[in-house]
């Protein structure tokens, strides 16, 4: 059974073959017709999949598909295998579901461009890797993905590279998913020493045995990675960067899939984390710390797609939050609606660019709802949603996560709550300056000479693009049905519970308390709202409240830039002058300006003189001499 | 007294280190080649001196083959000496130093 | 009275060896010193009849005849007639050496191996009780035969050779002194943009030396 499970990566591998050899006579859109079906292909296997563990009992639901041996060096062996089980296939559904519906998105949205073919041959590869990084059985197949979607990454995030900015974007993007990278090597070197295997069913099995202090190092170098590729405080400084790429890489990458892996990561590891309760504290608090930190900034970001990609940050600091504080199922839950109501509002975002040509200034947006309806809509069905509004998708996993951060500290429960509130005030913010109030966006219209189609006004987007939308939209309001709260509601929850097990931290609160939480919560949430639709709707702007300080993203990039940059740059040039030219090659040179000398002090002694050269023989013979003089004793 | 073969061998060491010493600092080439007579010269009068120390006629034998060698041997470096110094009345051992590295 | 017969002897033997030493390094450093090349000849034949009563005093009285008449006789003669037919007049400044170290270096090394020679031939034993090689020198008969027979039995393949050396020797001196049929026009050796050396650039001023 599940005999079709290795078609769920080999369909976009097959797109992306297909699309590369055909180059550039894919064609628009013939390209990005035959991506899609890719996608869908392997979506269609991913729900084949998904019924057929729906059909087993708990213990069977847990199956790995041995594909063939990768390699093999002495002790160290290598299986490649897909393993398929709750958690892998959730992954797997949402990645492929939501995947099929940007690659249909993206054939309206990337009409024109002339390297449309290009685009959908990364986006297939993207959703190999991804999908091998959450199918694979061991943590090599992860790691394998998770470079692969790191390197996709830096092609689409620099698609367009004629821009300076975009390709230093894509640039810092790798480097600093790099920094992670490295955690996430050294934690497997270690889980090898340790388990002898990388495979998760031998690290598992062994797990119990190992010292505390590894599984901690473990548990933290991982979380070194995830905090890379997940965008977590301190490594978080390329998602916002990346907002370069197209939109719709920005709504599959870096919201709904990509940036999830740390999260998955950590969730497929539970074993190991559960031994290790100092690291899961870190993740705990590093997870609220950033939610806090993202969301500030957000406030004061007037790039309408910044305000996202900040809002994403924040976003996944709760769900490691919910890691950190054992409530994995509430991150994993988190983690599906964020990708419904993230890739929404990116979606919507990029309906709105297309339709303003290219605008992405909030302050020169205004009064959009009208114009563009279907996309307004959506848009305000994801803001809801994101704002923690019942009984939009969002209320429900925020609210799961707020509880499991009660019952670790009360603190990470401020901190989280005070993050609401802020997610809600600068969402509605964003709504307000983008589709209520005034028509900012005539003023200055006159300058601008135009593209292909509209008359100078905006427009809605055509079906491929609006259709998503809507599909979406109605995910992001069912979708919290998921793991509702009542008794008989737990769906995700029992279906993650093979994955989990003990690990799993089961909420002892008394219902009262829950709902007191899930009414704090809510009213942080309209507390935002109002407050934006005070200062906002009415067009009562105080620059008071976008300082300075918080465009600049709190001057990270200006402290990593003194504090990793100069310092670098000094060492380089350093490197090149002394080093390389006074030292190395003063070692080089002057090895050979010693011998040009020596040779020249010898030379001396060939003086073309034949009596200068019997001297010699006469030098020799008297060495001779005095030689059997010493020898013989005399 | 009779006279120690030794004494005979000094004489011909002194002998030998004359020429050799002429050899080194002579420019003309015909006295530097009459120094290399006296050093064979040397040689010969130590290989009489042993014939007679050890009493073997070997020693002479072999001196009657150096004096013929010897006179080959000038006779064809005059030859080689006239050759080369026909065309340079007055040239030395020193003109001859195009080797100089 | 056989001791006075001997000590008689002995100063004969010491007067003549004496003398004949004196000879021999009169002569030698007469070659050493003179700046004319027929002097120093002529110190080299002096020489050479000092090395002919050495051996005569050895009792090597075929060698000393040869000597004289191989040595004294044609070689000496033979240096003279070269250096005649290159040139008499010229005389070399001996007293001062172009190239300096030279000459102090070769004086000091010329010592040291004097040093080094005599010291070995003092402090060696030289007789080591082997019977000789090719036969004793003492004994009844004369030099001669005794050197005869050793050259003519033992030595027989030696000094044929030695005769096949003579006449390579004569062919070849004969081919080297010849004088081309006509002059080379350009010989290398004698590239005028040599800055030391050649103090003619072409031969063709001063070809016929005159000949005695």
């Amino acid at each position: 059974m599940l005999d079709v499970a290795y078609l769920i990566p080999a369909f976009p591998l097959a797109g992306f073959v297909i699309l590369t050899l055909l180059g550039r006579r894919g064609g628009d859109p013939r390209a990005g017709w035959i991506a899609t079906a890719a996608m869908a292909g392997s979506f269609l296997c991913a729900v084949s999949a998904f019924l057929q563990l729906l059909g087993e009992d708990h213990e069977h639901r847990t199956v790995v598909k041995h594909l063939f041996t990768w390699m093999e060096a002495g002790g160290f062996r290598v299986e490649a295998g897909l393993l398929l089980d709750p958690l892998s296939v959730t992954m797997a559904l949402f990645v492929t579901g939501v995947g099929t519906l940007i690659h249909l998105y993206s054939i309206g949205y990337m009409k024109g461009d002339e390297r449309f073919p290009r685009f959908f041959v990364y986006l297939n590869l993207f959703a190999f890797s991804m999908l091998m990084l959450v199918l694979g059985d061991s943590l090599l197949l992860t790691f394998l993905g998770w470079e692969g979607v790191g390197a996709c990454s830096y092609l689409l995030i620099s698609f367009w590279f004629e821009r300076d900015s975009a390709a230093s974007a894509g640039k810092k993007a790798f480097v600093v998913n790099r920094v992670g990278d490295f955690g996430f090597m050294i934690a497997m070197f270690l889980c090898f020493g340790a388990f002898g295997t990388l495979q998760y069913a031998g690290i598992f099995a062994g797990v119990e045995e190992a010292a505390s202090t590894t599984v901690t190092a473990i548990a933290l170098l991982l979380f070194v990675g995830a905090c890379g590729k997940s965008a977590q405080l301190p490594l978080f400084v390329w998602l916002p960067d990346a907002m370069e790429g197209p939109t719709p890489v920005s709504a599959l990458i870096h919201a709904a899939t990509m940036v999830t892996a740390g999260v998955y990561l950590l969730a497929r590891m539970n074993p190991v984390l559960g031994l290790a309760d100092d690291a899961l504290t870190v993740v705990a608090v590093v997870g609220a710390a950033t939610a806090l930190f993202a969301a500030t900034i957000a406030c004061a970001q007037n790039d309408i797609k910044k305000v996202l990609a900040y809002s994403t940050i924040s976003q996944l600091g709760y769900m490691f939050l919910a890691v950190g504080s054992g409530a994995y199922v509430a991150a994993i839950f988190h983690m599906v609606t964020h990708a419904f109501f993230k890739a929404l509002l990116f979606l919507g975002a990029g309906s709105v660019i297309h339709g303003l040509h290219d605008e992405q200034d909030m302050k020169r947006m205004g009064g959009l709802k009208k114009w563009m309806p279907v996309t307004a809509g959506t848009f305000i069905v994801g803001w809801l949603a994101i704002a923690g509004v019942p009984p939009f998708a969002g209320f429900w996993s925020k609210d799961e996560v707020l509880l499991a951060a009660y019952e670790k500290s009360v603190l990470l429960w401020a901190v989280g709550l005070v993050t609401a509130l802020l997610t809600a005030y600068y969402m509605s913010r964003q709504v307000f300056l983008v589709f209520y109030g005034g028509e900012r966006w005539r003023e200055g219209k006159k300058e601008r000479a135009h593209g292909a189609h509209g008359g100078g006004q905006p427009h809605e987007s055509p079906w491929l693009m609006a259709a998503p939308l809507v599909v979406l939209a109605g995910l992001a309001v069912v979708a919290g049905g998921l793991n509702l709260p009542f008794k008989g509601f737990h769906y995700l929850e029992e279906w993650l519970e093979p994955v989990f097990g003990e690990n799993l931290h089961q909420s002892e609160a008394a219902g009262s308390l829950k709902l007191t939480l899930a009414a704090a919560a809510v009213a942080a949430a309209l507390a935002g709202i109002a407050f934006a639709a005070s200062t906002f709707l009415r067009a009562r702007r105080n620059d008071a409240f976008e300082p300075a300080v918080l465009k600049r993203a709190w001057g990270v990039d200006g402290l990593y830039s003194a504090l990793i940059e100069t310092p670098g740059r000094a060492l380089a040039a350093f490197s090149a002058f002394v080093i390389d030219r006074k030292v190395i090659d003063g070692a080089v040179n002057g090895a050979a300006g010693l011998v040009r000398l020596g040779g020249g002090r010898l030379r001396r002694i060939q003086t073309g003189y034949v009596r200068n050269y019997a001297l010699g023989v006469a030098l020799g013979t008297a060495l001779l001499l005095g030689w059997v003089l010493v020898r013989t004793g005399v | 007294m009779s006279i120690d073969g030794s004494w005979y061998l000094t004489l011909a060491a002194v002998l030998f280190t004359i020429g050799a010493v002429g050899l080194l600092v002579r420019r003309n080439v015909l006295v530097m080649f009459m120094c290399v007579e006296l050093m064979l010269n040397a040689v010969n009068l130590t290989f009489v001196t042993f014939a007679r120390m050890l009493d073997d006629i070997g020693g002479q034998a072999l001196v009657f083959f150096v004096l013929v060698v010897a006179a080959a041997e000038v006779v064809v470096g005059l030859g080689i000496i006239v050759a080369i110094f026909r065309r340079r009345v007055g040239a030395t051992a020193d003109d001859l130093n195009m080797l100089r590295g | 009275m056989t001791s006075a017969l001997v000590l008689a002897a002995t100063k004969v033997d010491l007067t003549v060896f004496v003398a004949a030493a004196v000879m021999v390094l009169a002569g030698a450093a007469g070659v050493v010193i003179s700046a004319n090349p027929v002097h120093a000849a002529l110190s080299l034949v002096l020489t050479l009849f000092g090395v002919a009563v050495l051996f005569v005093a050895q009792e090597a009285h075929f060698l000393a005849a040869v000597q004289v008449i191989v040595y004294a006789g044609a070689i000496v003669v033979l240096f003279l007639f070269v250096i005649m037919l290159l040139g008499v007049d010229r005389q070399e400044n001996v007293r001062r050496d172009p190239l300096r170290a030279q000459r102090p270096v070769a004086v000091l090394l010329g010592l040291a191996s004097l040093a080094a020679i005599v010291l070995l031939a003092q402090g060696t034993d030289w007789v080591t009780g082997a019977p000789s090689v090719a036969g004793p020198a003492s004994g009844p008969g004369a030099n001669v035969e005794k050197l005869a027979e050793s050259i003519f039995t033992r030595y027989l393949l030696a000094f044929e050779i030695t005769s096949v050396l003579l006449v390579i020797a004569v062919v070849g001196a004969v081919v080297l002194a010849r004088r081309s049929a006509e002059p080379p026009a350009d010989d290398p050796a004698d590239d005028p943009a040599d800055d030391e050396g050649s103090i003619e650039p072409h031969g063709a001023a001063v070809d016929e030396a005159p000949v005695p």
